[in-house]
């Protein structure tokens, strides 16, 4: 589903990360463990297309992504790669459904407020489409973030961090939530992490050092 | 969901930012807005009332006052001339016609002129009802008098003496409605047409009506109403006359000889008009450039605010670069928010500006005799709206180009 080969990026003479090779099968979850400068952010910039490695390949289906043009690699990001930070970035001028209707609109595909209203709903949060961003909670706003990614129905969930900011209860829930909504639509899902709480619930996992 | 209504949105929230921005854009615009719709519209009657108009030729005293008298009908007359001597320059071979005009009376505040019928051809004046005057005493009614005064046809009233309202009635003669000129958008709409003999009449009739109580219903002929003028004695006088040139060397000729060899004086239309422009200009041209600064600064607050949001939207920019919006995407939104705002005061100004010139226009009586209104549409106001698109344009474009340029890895991994 998702294979690198021979990836390295690093600023000037520093290189950060060198990846001779990995693959992840469809519907198989990684983790990709390390600490704060191992790389683990680069890794998954690269794998999203956000970042364009020094050397190497990142195939995701056929699809060489770094072989698209940025306005391409854009558009391919925004339909088949679902996105989550650390950090819940919302658009705080927009309401909720705003906030899923405006990805439906960026990526390109038909903007469906059904399709918004059942992604809501799966994630519980169907009576909040009408609020504003910050009236939210941080676990809603961080499950507003995660419906966001499910909208396109990805093939690669990529999240960064994604429980870093939250409390026991919410962080187990999220991941919960990513794991079963990955398997509900197939898709691999790609954590980044250095959160003990999450990496007991995971049997594939991928340990960067710093070099 | 689309690039305008996600740029609103943006404007939406920030509501008294935009408030100020919109506000000041619309106040350059409007105030550029009044500029042009008074000089394109005091432009355009005065240089349509004085076409055909080579010389004006009255008594002594002001030029820009003569021209503004006899032609405009906005001043009080210099004087009177002799009725012979302006009759015996009528004969020198470089006049090709001459309008004979008696000013002096008024009624409601309209303008009671003494001429003959070349004065309505002058303007190509057309009987809306009733026909041209032929009898002293006989009038005929600018569209404009007649809606006012509410006076239609065979309707009578009396003059008064002087040239505003309140002055002395001729209650011994009365005036007789004939006919009502139809609107035309010049002078003669707000004039009150007759002979010059009528003129006359009502004036001596004043000073010998001890003689006369028998009261004689008999209409009188004008002896000059459709061309020329009139017969009159050594004591009889007109205010001026509107000449045209034969050929071009009566411009060089022709004023220089009246104000020499005569008691009278000459001034051309196309001169104090242009010197009463560049007058007029300074205070235009001020104006027109404090608004402009005024817009300046309207792009410039729009610029400091869309620069120093942008501090806090990167994130807000990287997260839709994520979710597949092109760096192209990025610009036009952004810049599109700058022209949002523009474009709304550029709207808003409009409107001020319409409307405050028709509130000037108004509250200023004599808007009417000079023809000015807000209720109407220039084209130069195409232009002013689009500036104010491109100014939009120009205060967003560093801002846009940041956001074109932000680099999403970066963002996302520095927070």
């Amino acid at each position: 589903m998702i294979s690198i080969d021979s990836l390295s990026f690093g600023y000037s003479d520093q290189k950060i990360l060198s990846i001779p090779h990995m693959e992840v099968k469809e519907s198989q979850h990684l983790l990709i463990l390390g600490n704060s400068g191992s790389g683990k952010t680069t890794l998954l910039h690269i794998l999203g297309g956000l970042l364009k490695p020094e050397e190497g390949k990142v195939v995701i289906g056929n699809t060489d992504l770094y072989n698209l043009s940025a306005q391409q690699r854009d558009k391919y990001r925004g339909q088949n790669i679902g996105l989550v930070f650390q950090k819940a970035h919302l658009i705080s001028a927009l309401s909720v459904g705003d906030n899923l209707l405006l990805a439906q609109y960026l990526s390109g595909t038909a903007q469906d407020k059904g399709r918004v209203y059942e992604v809501l709903e799966e994630l519980n949060l169907a009576h909040k489409v009408n609020k504003r961003v910050k009236a939210l909670s941080q676990g809603e706003q961080q499950r507003v973030t995660i419906a966001r990614a499910l909208l396109n129905r990805p093939r690669l969930i990529l999240a960064d961090e994604p429980t870093a900011s939250l409390d026991d209860n919410n962080a187990h829930k999220v991941i919960e939530l990513l794991k079963q909504q990955a398997e509900k639509y197939n898709a691999s899902l790609l954590i980044a992490t250095h959160d003990q709480r999450v990496k007991d619930q995971f049997e594939l996992k991928l340990e960067l050092t710093a070099a | 969901m689309n690039l305008i209504t996600l740029s609103w949105n943006y404007i939406k929230a920030k509501p008294l930012n935009t408030l100020l921005n919109v506000l000041l854009m619309s106040l350059g615009v409007a105030i550029i807005l009044v500029l042009i719709l008074l000089s394109t519209q005091l432009e355009e009657n005065l240089s349509k009332n004085k076409r055909g108009i080579d010389l004006v030729v009255g008594a002594k005293g002001s030029p820009l006052q003569l021209i503004l008298a006899n032609v405009y009908h906005i001043d009080f007359p210099t004087g009177n001339v002799k009725l012979d001597e302006a009759k015996a320059l009528t004969r020198n071979r470089l006049v090709k016609s001459a309008i004979p005009l008696a000013l002096g009376d008024n009624y409601g505040g309209f303008r009671i002129v003494g001429t003959n019928h070349d004065y309505v051809k002058l303007y190509d004046g057309k009987i809306a009802s009733g026909e041209l005057w032929k009898y002293n005493l006989d009038v005929v009614l600018g569209a404009n008098v007649a809606e006012k005064l509410d006076l239609k046809v065979g309707d009578e009233f009396f003059g008064a003496h002087g040239l505003s309202v309140a002055d002395l009635e001729h209650d011994e003669r009365s005036y007789h409605v004939v006919g009502i000129l139809e609107g035309s958008g010049s002078v003669l709409e707000n004039l009150i047409l007759t002979n010059i003999e009528s003129v006359w009449e009502v004036h001596n009739h004043e000073e010998e009506h001890v003689h006369e109580e028998g009261g004689h219903e008999e209409k009188e002929l004008g002896s000059a109403y459709e061309t020329g003028f009139p017969e009159g004695d050594a004591d009889d006088e007109i205010t001026s006359m509107l000449i045209k040139y034969r050929s071009p060397m009566g411009a060089v000729q022709m004023p220089r000889m009246v104000n020499s060899n005569t008691n009278m004086q000459a001034a051309s239309p196309a001169f104090e008009t242009q010197r009463l422009f560049s007058l007029l200009g300074i205070g235009v041209d001020m104006l027109r450039s404090f608004a402009y600064i005024i817009i300046v600064i309207a792009g410039l607050s729009i610029f400091i605010s869309l620069y120093n949001a942008l501090k806090d939207r990167k994130y807000d920019l990287a997260i839709m670069r994520s979710l597949g919006a092109s760096r192209g995407k990025l610009f036009v939104h952004v810049v599109l928010e700058g022209v949002i705002i523009t474009t709304l005061g550029g709207l808003l100004g409009m409107i001020l500006g319409h409307g405050l010139m028709e509130m000037l226009a108004n509250s200023y009586e004599k808007s009417d005799d000079i023809g000015v209104t807000g209720l109407v549409f220039v084209n130069q106001e195409m232009y002013v709206l689009l500036i104010s698109i491109g100014i939009g344009v120009i205060a967003s474009l560093i801002p846009a180009l940041n956001a074109y340029k932000t680099d999403i890895s970066e963002v996302l991994a520095g927070e």
